[in-house]
């Protein structure tokens, strides 16, 4: 954000005018409190888990806030791996949440479907949602997954707010 | 009763549809023709001195090689005995299908349900004999069968959800 010190407060020294864009203070609103939506469907639920407990404590980043429903959650960890009934009930709520909204495929079975490489099981989430940050690792650490936030919070201060974004969806995804 | 004693009353019991009987490691595996399984499990079950009253497991295997092409196997446990019987039985792919033993163990309905859901293989008289993993609408066959693609046919990479997503 751009900083820009032009006089100092009388009692504590601190800058006392900020300017900045609008676009940059909504982003950094926007990444400071990504809330994810409680998505664990196999092991990397557990690392997911720890990863929001106290010894790792992902609130650090404002994303702490894990929301049971959609409609109350701006980021989905798709964390696990992805059968190919439960496809629709996942595109189902992405759908559900409300714009910006955001996709981490935290492990190698959401980002490729792991050594499962069976009937049933999908070959990467992205085939059926867009994913905005790919968390490898099988089952990634907690610090892994953390990377993968703080990554996304970079990505999140480049987007245009104001204008109209690109198209991110793929076009067969449409 | 030992196991050996066990198998020998069995075969006493039902000389017409009894095969074989395989004790391995302690653990005794009783294979009977299948027109006879629901009265062997019948013994099982009600004998007091069998006193089965708990079915573990039903699974299945494929022998695609063998004439009769799958085998249906059932576990039982005694609970108030504290031992356990495998029964298993042979059936044809021509003709894959086998009396259900839900009539004698409630919990052997969903089980079967498995088993006709990934092998194919339908039980007579079983209450609700629909797909329990996969959907109803599944249109691949059945997975676990030897010659069904370790990859699928395609239902896995089909997400015709997409198309009718409001957007």
């Amino acid at each position: 954000m751009g900083l820009i010190q032009i006089g100092r407060h009388e009692k504590d020294g601190e800058p006392d005018v900020i300017t900045t864009t609008v676009e940059k203070a909504v982003n950094w609103a926007r990444k400071g409190s990504l809330w994810p939506m409680t998505f664990g469907l196999a092991c990397c639920a557990i690392e997911m888990i720890a990863a929001v407990s106290s010894r790792y404590d992902m609130d650090r980043y404002g994303a702490g806030v894990f929301r049971a429903t959609p409609r109350q959650s701006d980021l989905m960890i798709v964390a696990g791996t992805v059968c190919r009934r439960m496809a629709p009930v996942i595109r189902k709520l992405y759908d559900q949440m409300p714009e910006p909204k955001y996709v981490i495929a935290m492990g190698s079975c959401a980002t490729s479907g792991n050594i499962y490489d069976s009937y049933s099981v999908v070959q990467g989430v992205d085939r059926f949602v867009p994913v905005d940050i790919y968390v490898p690792g099988c089952p990634p650490t907690p610090e892994a997954l953390f990377d993968g936030i703080l990554k996304l919070q970079e990505r999140i201060m480049l987007k245009r707010v104001f204008l109209k974004q690109p198209e991110q969806v793929k076009p067969a995804l449409k | 009763m030992s196991l050996q004693q066990l198998a020998s009353r069995l075969q006493e019991n039902f000389s017409t549809g009894f095969v074989k009987a395989v004790e391995w490691r302690g653990d005794l595996a009783v294979t009977v023709t299948r027109d006879r399984l629901h009265e062997v499990a019948q013994f099982l079950h009600d004998d007091p001195a069998m006193d089965f009253d708990y079915i573990v497991h039903v699974s299945s295997v494929d022998w695609p090689d063998d004439e009769e092409r799958f085998e249906v196997v059932y576990e039982f446990y005694s609970i108030r005995k504290g031992r356990s019987i495998r029964l298993k039985t042979r059936v044809p792919e021509s003709d894959c299908i086998v009396d259900s033993l839900t009539d004698l163990w409630k919990g052997a309905d969903f089980m079967e349900r498995e088993v006709y859901d990934m092998m194919g293989i339908r039980f007579r008289h079983h209450p609700d004999l629909r797909r329990i993993l996969l959907p109803d609408d599944y249109p691949e066959g059945y997975p676990l069968r030897k010659d069904f693609p370790l990859r699928g046919k395609g239902w896995r990479d089909t997400f015709e959800f997409l198309n009718e997503t409001a957007r």
